[in-house]
């Protein structure tokens, strides 16, 4: 097996949906979802309940058959092909495991069904079992296990048979927070030192942001947007993304002076800088911004930064490291504000009037729809 | 044991069937169990026939084989009907379960004597083997163990869907996938996860068929036509026409053994209480 985990890199597979439509009669799950994964990606579908993540995760599988469109495995078409003879592996939610079997005979499942008799396959679970922090419970039944054991079994399953390609559904929505945390780290170092193509599925946005090098964001049943959880967080396309993936501001202004990199909008009688193109703008000459909690800074003096608005603290969180602040204003209404509480410079419990401020490229233009 | 005030009306309001049990059943029950120890003679001596009599061991041996037998046909039988059970739709399982229940409320006797005319020389089912030329000569189908194995295994089909639908449908269709999704064609899925998983249901299926098929009486006097003796239809005889009544009484005895005997058996492997719908 130790070869084997070394040489997954190079027999990495890259997946192509192209325009996937799933239909239950009149309902429609998903609607042209097209999709790329690159060889050795991890990969993220990230969407509230009903979003169709999880009808494309077992459209993939092959668990659903698409009503039209195709699944490419690297440049061969898999839309048709049973599950069986995909050749991937798959955590399923809950986990699965044969409650009749021992967690060693649960990893040779895969190696099994493919002929492989117990003593050859021994190596290769016992190698994989290491791999996954098991090596002292190969004999066990799955109900004698945590919930975070029987996730590792479902991952020594999933991988023993080295697929052409992992699926994880909702791999960590059963566990509690803190295992959940470090399970992340663990995924993810899991995935970088096999370097095979992981894809995953989650409504858990810390999960996605953390461990995925790509994100897909699904609403309705459509590709909402795509990239790099950094592009994904920093530069949403829509409100929606915006607010599904962290927490935001939102803000409507009137555009006013346009410049070729910058432009200015008003709200009431007020007048701001933003960095970028007015694109997308409102049919009313209107633009929706969406502005990150942490990228307000707020303070008790009034601020020399080119946007700024005045407000008073009407509640606060301590998180320990962060203070979580609902500043009044009388332009924007309720705004979040989160700050490093080492470095407040105040108390939030004594301080009234506080400004805040932020720079023309803190905040990004959205579409509102 | 402690009762509260409010329960004991309804402990009160037992008291009449419980009674009604003690006289015209345990205290039979005792009779019978006295008898087979004190007829003709007090002692064992009717016991000793468990060990000497050869035409007992004959009846013995007839019968533990055709309840095997009868068994292993129901609870095959009835598998692949509790299968296609879970599989269905609600409204086809509905149907399902509404034509089981139906045969329970079927005299066993109408049943024994409807089979008689199917099966006999002249039935439909000879019948229609010689319209199609696919014997020569009838079939002989009743009147000898063939008939009584066909007349029990249909009797006993209800009781060995119940137990087998009500384990498989806990079965999670998740298991199913995930076989499938890690390289398992459909055969292999089925022999080695949901085969194993409707384990439970197969044993209490098989456990409770056995212990039925051990004192059938009817059905293997009618279809059996006197030709193939089990252990009821022996007890029968020994107190009816060979007056034996301490033997008998020790026949009837040793069947309530072994029938309480496959109950613990049973008891150590499923809840039993689950099996019979408690």
């Amino acid at each position: 097996m130790g070869d084997g985990i070394k040489g997954a890199r190079s027999s990495s597979h890259s997946l192509s949906l192209r325009k996937l439509t799933k239909n239950y009669g009149q309902q429609t799950a998903i609607e042209d979802v097209s999709i790329e994964v690159g060889r050795g990606k991890f990969l993220t579908l990230l969407g509230p309940s009903g979003s169709g993540k999880t009808t494309i995760l077992m459209t993939v599988a092959g668990f659903l058959a698409p009503t039209s469109g195709q699944i490419l495995l690297d440049d061969r078409d898999i839309t048709h092909l049973a599950p069986e003879r995909r050749n991937f592996g798959m955590v399923f939610q809950g986990y699965a495991l044969f409650p009749h079997m021992t967690v060693e005979e649960n990893v040779w499942f895969p190696l099994r069904v493919r002929g492989m008799p117990f003593a050859g396959a021994r190596k290769d679970v016992l190698a994989i079992l290491d791999l996954v922090q098991l090596g002292g419970l190969a004999s066990r039944l799955p109900a004698e296990l945590s919930g975070g054991q029987q996730q590792r079994v479902a991952l020594a399953r999933a991988l023993v048979f080295q697929p052409n390609l992992l699926l994880l559904d909702e791999p960590l929505s059963a566990l509690d927070k803190r295992l959940r945390a470090d399970l992340q780290w663990e995924l993810s170092a899991l995935h970088r030192r096999l370097g095979a193509t992981f894809i995953s599925v989650t409504h858990d946005q810390d999960e996605a942001l953390s461990m995925s090098d790509e994100i897909v964001i699904l609403r309705d049943g459509r590709v909402e947007q795509s990239g790099s959880p950094a592009i994904l967080y920093d530069r949403p396309a829509t409100k929606f993304v915006a607010s599904f993936l962290g927490e935001s501001n939102f803000i409507r202004g009137e555009v006013s002076d346009v410049e070729t990199d910058r432009f200015r909008y008003r709200v009431k009688d007020r007048s701001f800088l933003q960095a970028g193109s007015p694109a997308p703008k409102h049919q009313d000459g209107s633009v929706l911004l969406a502005l990150r909690p942490e990228k307000i800074s707020v303070g008790p003096e009034p601020t020399n930064l080119p946007n700024s608005v005045e407000g008073h603290i009407a509640d606060f969180k301590y998180f320990g490291s962060m203070f979580y602040l609902q500043v009044a204003t009388e332009l924007f209404g309720r705004m979040l504000v989160k700050t490093p509480a080492g470095k407040a410079g105040f108390d939030p419990g004594m301080t009234g009037q506080v400004w805040l401020g932020w720079t023309p490229d803190a905040s990004v233009v959205v579409r509102a729809s | 044991m402690h009762i509260p005030d409010g329960q004991r009306f309804y402990y009160w309001a037992m008291a009449p069937a419980a009674v009604l049990v003690a006289i015209f059943f345990a205290v039979p029950l005792l009779q019978v169990l006295w008898l087979s120890v004190s007829e003709p003679a007090l002692g064992l001596q009717n016991y000793a026939a468990l060990i000497d009599n050869t035409l007992l061991h004959r009846v013995w041996l007839n019968t533990l084989r055709i309840c095997a037998l009868t068994t292993v046909f129901a609870v095959l039988a009835g598998y692949l009907v509790a299968y296609v059970m879970v599989q269905v739709g609600e409204q086809h399982r509905f149907l399902m379960i509404f034509c089981i229940v139906l045969t329970f409320w079927l005299s066993v006797l109408i049943r024994a004597f409807a089979w008689v005319m199917i099966l006999r020389t002249e039935g439909v089912v000879n019948a229609t083997l010689l319209a199609l030329g696919l014997v020569e000569q009838p079939l002989r189908l009743v009147r000898n163990e063939t008939g009584v194995l066909i007349g029990m295994t249909h009797y006993m089909l209800p009781v060995a869907v119940l137990p087998m639908y009500s384990s498989m449908i806990t079965i999670s269709r998740t298991f199913v996938d995930a076989a499938r999704g890690l390289g398992a064609g459909a055969w292999q899925t089925f022999l080695l996860v949901y085969l194993p998983l409707s384990k439970p249901g197969i044993i209490a299926a098989a456990v409770l068929v056995f212990i039925f098929s051990l004192g059938f009486y009817i059905t293997p006097a009618i279809l059996g036509g006197g030709r193939v003796v089990m252990i009821a239809e022996y007890i029968r005889v020994s107190f009816d026409e060979t007056l034996r009544w301490g033997y008998a009484a020790m026949l009837a005895s040793t069947l309530l053994i072994a029938l309480s005997l496959g109950l613990a058996l049973l008891a150590r492997v499923v809840n039993v209480r689950k099996v019979f719908g408690a």
